[in-house]
């Protein structure tokens, strides 16, 4: 048994919250590892706090350490302080469970849902001991693995990792284990070989069976094969069918602070609104519900066992769910919760039946409540296709306001195409107004704006926008700064533009960016995620060290058919499709949601052959909610479903 | 037959903090201890207000990374429950290293575990240094009158003199029963007075010249002073089984 525990022991009574080091939560496993059996390391390359909760990885370690031939245990980035401690010690990166160096494992699993964090994913390969670089490791190292949203463009990481997946891991997981098992079973000999047979799983990319070729003008030609045995092409893998999978089965229940410190049960996977600059509403489809009575289990079993008293049923669009009322009554009214028990919907819609819900779910402790505007005009909510009318705003607000709600946050982004002055200044202005909604209900009402700088996403109809640069966000957000002071109640918060210059490299750049990374990592640019190290003067100098221009990469608007970095990766969105949708939201053309409406074929349900799974074929009422039908708004419409059974829309 | 009245009742507990877990902050604690409650059901009472709290008071502090065999919580619930097998039930909801070891109704009016404390047991186990050596320094550190130390307390430096709340100090060998994740080393009882104010743990390592490095520091008991008599915050508990450690 190989645990670094007593030699890691003495340097946690040296460090900030020891407790994220120790594992022991409600729920984990000590798994024994044994020759034969392959073992995995899943880690989320940031802290404890921001990675336990990430319920990707609690599902992929439960349904690896559910087969007999495997084992999963799991990781963080450790805090700075303790990196310091475990390099001046000699001590690797470690697993929690059984405090085993993370070189002894078969395979590092490492969820990406963050573009900020590559630096800290490379800091970690570079911890657990390995060479950063996939071309100097061999078979005495483990694989390196990564998943998540970012995986859709992973080309500026191509050069550190060993396998990308896209799509749902659930069951390829469950292939690529059995493929390293047979290697491994048979020696660990052939290491090209084994990268072959990983590629012919579907969903799997193999980076170093792959090449990028430039033009004499630097622009990227194509990224090819260079093995005849690799697909041209990357389909990303899609489970038809949440009900089969109820996991996390036995969710972490952590002995120390985390975000999100609640019972998650997600409710739908997928999204069909269509919100055009939303990466994970297009690469996510089609919409499948977790049947009614599933989740009703899994959120009953879940508070008996975890005793949390609160939970979160999960989704892109929460309010969607064709049982949501229904659902949500359950939780709160079993007299098994005492009451006690309050429900938390993470993505809630702006209208008023949304907030009745609010109402219903929060009668144990009322917690602020939160809507996604998205852009301050009309004109700009069709060109992003976010279609909420004002008057579903206000009735949203009207109704929180006169349900004893005070204070309300507001989403924006700034930055989008098309984007003018009077689009940003609008933000104020619907702010201003809600403001003076709550007057009429309560003396100091307030509305907190929060600001984010749009980051174009591959696989989105904006993939071919340009960006803006960061002094124009700046300008931005001093107009709305400058805007805000003039009205009491209106609170201003922004995300820091210099970020989204980084976040705009990584989102869409190609694999020239690894260089970068590299040397960003190397001046000890770690944990960009958090503002207190984010350095943009590292990443600067880097990109000139590079060769590289941020313009080129990150402000330039794209042509229809040049080549882009994730070509050869499909999130089954027809690249026609993306472009029909560019160019209408430029007309200012909204989309419907096709749960509820024909199907305009964007490739995600035809190419893969597989359906929408809703238990309700008809909208849910409240608000016009992008569905271009004629709904009444103002929360009195009464929620009508049919019999609870899956329809098939496609 | 006609339904009861429903009897609040306080409840007391002692409990240990070892191994592993001697890393969770006091916050942390408190918030595994919530999540048991729920867990195994019992009927705690809430405050009232707008945000309603489970109502449980904790005794002193203990430092991150410090061990204890002899903490406490106090438990306020809506209705008596049967004391029988209580312990042993929340010990297996409970992480690894918090052991239930003893349970007691007491009664609502009684004074806070925090003011009613007079003295603490400490022991230091210290890896790389002999009892020899030990015994020697602490020899020297008895015959001083007073040994004063800067401390910090609400912010502000002040003095304190550290001897005068040592009560007993004594180099001790270390025992059989000792778990395996004990560090070996020379071994050090102390045990200090609360008043006229307590002086943590570091505090008094801190008072050697030079200062005794930290080690393995475990709370081993919390006492109370009747007349001069010691006694426990849970003088007559609720018989259970076996205890999993002796305090």
């Amino acid at each position: 048994m190989t645990s670094i525990w007593t030699q890691l022991e003495p340097l946690l009574a040296k460090v900030q919250k020891p407790a994220r080091y120790i594992g022991c939560e409600d729920g984990s496993i000590t798994p024994v590892h044994g020759p034969d059996l392959v073992s995995w390391l899943m880690i989320y390359p940031d802290t404890y706090e921001i990675g336990l909760p990430n319920q990707g990885l609690q599902i992929l370690a439960e349904i690896v350490n559910e087969r007999p031939d495997a084992v999963a245990e799991r990781s963080y980035a450790p805090w700075i302080d303790l990196e310091v401690e475990l390099r001046a010690a000699g001590l690797p990166l470690f697993s929690l469970e059984t405090h085993r160096p993370a070189g002894e494992f078969d395979l590092m699993g490492f969820n990406l849902s963050a573009e900020l964090t590559y630096t800290n994913l490379v800091n970690c390969i570079d911890l657990a001991g390995l060479p950063i670089l996939a071309a100097e490791r061999d078979a005495s190292h483990p694989l390196i693995v990564v998943g998540g949203h970012c995986t859709y463009n992973p080309e500026p990481i191509a050069d550190f990792v060993d396998l990308v997946v896209l799509g749902d891991g659930e069951e390829v997981i469950g292939e690529i284990t059995a493929v390293v098992g047979d290697w491994k079973r048979a020696g660990c000999t052939d290491r090209h070989e084994l990268f072959v047979r990983l590629s012919a799983i579907e969903g799997v990319y193999v980076p170093s069976l792959y090449e990028s070729t430039f033009g004499p003008d630097g622009k990227l030609v194509a990224t090819l094969p260079i093995d005849p045995a690799a697909p041209d092409r990357i389909e990303k893998r899609t489970i038809a069918d949440l009900g089969e999978w109820p996991y996390p089965k036995a969710q972490l229940v952590p002995l120390t602070e985390v975000v999100h410190d609640r019972l998650n049960v997600e409710i739908f996977r997928g999204c069909t609104r269509g919100c055009r600059f939303c990466q994970a509403g297009m690469i996510t489809r089609p919409v499948r519900e977790r049947p009614a009575e599933q989740v009703k289990q899994m959120v009953a079993d879940g508070l008996r066992r975890t005793g949390y008293d609160e939970v979160a049923l999960t989704s892109l669009s929460s309010a969607d769910f064709s049982g949501i009322q229904d659902v949500v009554a359950g939780i709160v009214d079993d007299p098994l919760n005492n009451g006690q028990v309050s429900v938390s919907l993470p993505s809630l819609r702006v209208d008023a039946f949304t907030v009745g819900i609010a109402a219903e779910i929060q009668r144990a402790r009322r917690t602020g409540l939160t809507f996604a505007p998205e852009a301050g005009t009309w004109r700009m909510r069709q060109v992003i296709n976010k279609l909420i009318r004002e008057e579903d705003l206000y009735g949203a607000v009207e109704s929180a306001y006169s349900q004893g709600w005070r204070r309300m946050k507001l989403y924006f982004l700034i930055g989008l195409p098309t984007e003018t002055d009077e689009d940003t200044l609008g933000i104020i202005e619907l702010a201003r107004k809600c403001v003076e909604i709550g007057r009429e209900y309560h003396k100091n009402p307030s509305v907190t704006v929060s600001i984010g700088g749009f980051v174009p996403k591959p696989h989105t109809p904006f993939q071919w926008f340009g960006q803006n640069t960061n002094q124009e966000l700046q300008r931005k957000v001093n107009l709305l700064r400058d805007a805000a002071k003039k009205f009491r109640g209106v609170e201003l918060k922004w995300h820091d533009p210099k970020a989204s210059v980084v976040e705009g490299l990584m989102s869409r750049g190609d694999r020239r960016l690894g260089a970068v990374i590299a040397e960003v990592w190397r001046n000890g640019g770690t944990f960009q995620e958090w503002s207190e190290c984010f350095r943009l003067d590292l990443w600067l100098e880097a990109m000139a060290n590079a060769g590289l221009e941020v313009d080129d990469h990150v402000y330039r608007h794209r042509l229809e058919h040049e080549p882009l970095p994730w070509d050869h990766l499909s999130a089954g969105l027809h690249r026609d499709f993306l472009w029909q949708d560019w160019r209408d939201a430029l007309a200012e053309v909204g989309l419907p949601d096709c749960r509820w409406t024909p199907c305009y074929d964007c490739g995600a349900c035809t190419g893969y052959s597989i359906e929408h799974v809703v238990a309700s074929a008809t909208p849910p009422a409240g608000g016009s909610q992008g569905t271009g039908q004629d709904l009444a708004s103002g929360g009195s419409v009464p929620v009508s479903l049919s019999p609870r059974k899956p329809v098939g829309v496609s | 037959m006609t339904p009861t009245e429903p009897r609040p009742t306080r409840i007391r507990l002692r409990y240990t903090k070892l191994g592993k877990v001697r890393f969770l902050s006091h916050r942390d604690v408190a918030s595994v201890w919530e999540r048991v409650i729920r867990r195994a059901r019992l009927p705690i009472a809430y405050s009232e207000g707008f945000s309603p709290r489970p109502r449980m008071h904790f005794g002193l502090a203990l430092s991150v990374a410090h061990e204890s065999v002899d903490e406490y919580i106090d438990i306020d619930l809506r209705d008596e429950v049967s004391l029988d097998g209580l312990a042993d039930q929340l010990s297996e909801l409970l992480p690894h290293g918090i052991d239930v070891l003893a349970v007691a109704e007491i009664a609502r009016s009684a004074e806070s575990l925090q003011g009613e404390v007079d003295q603490v047991t400490w022991q230091f186990t210290m890896p790389g240094v002999s009892t020899v050596e030990l015994t020697d320094r602490v020899a020297e550190w008895l015959a001083r009158e007073s040994v004063d130390v800067s401390i910090i307390r609400k912010g502000k430096p002040t003095t304190a003199d550290v001897r005068a709340v040592v009560d007993e100090l004594l180099v001790v060998e270390p025992t059989d029963d000792d778990d395996d994740a004990t560090p070996a080393g020379a071994r050090l009882v102390a045990v200090m007075s609360t008043r006229p104010r307590s002086i943590r743990p570091a505090e008094f390592l801190a008072s050697f010249d030079p200062p005794l490095v930290e080690g393995r520091v475990r709370r081993l008991a919390q006492i109370i002073l009747t007349d001069g008599v010691a006694g426990s915050p849970l003088p007559t508990p609720h018989p259970t089984s076996a205890l999993p450690v002796s305090g």
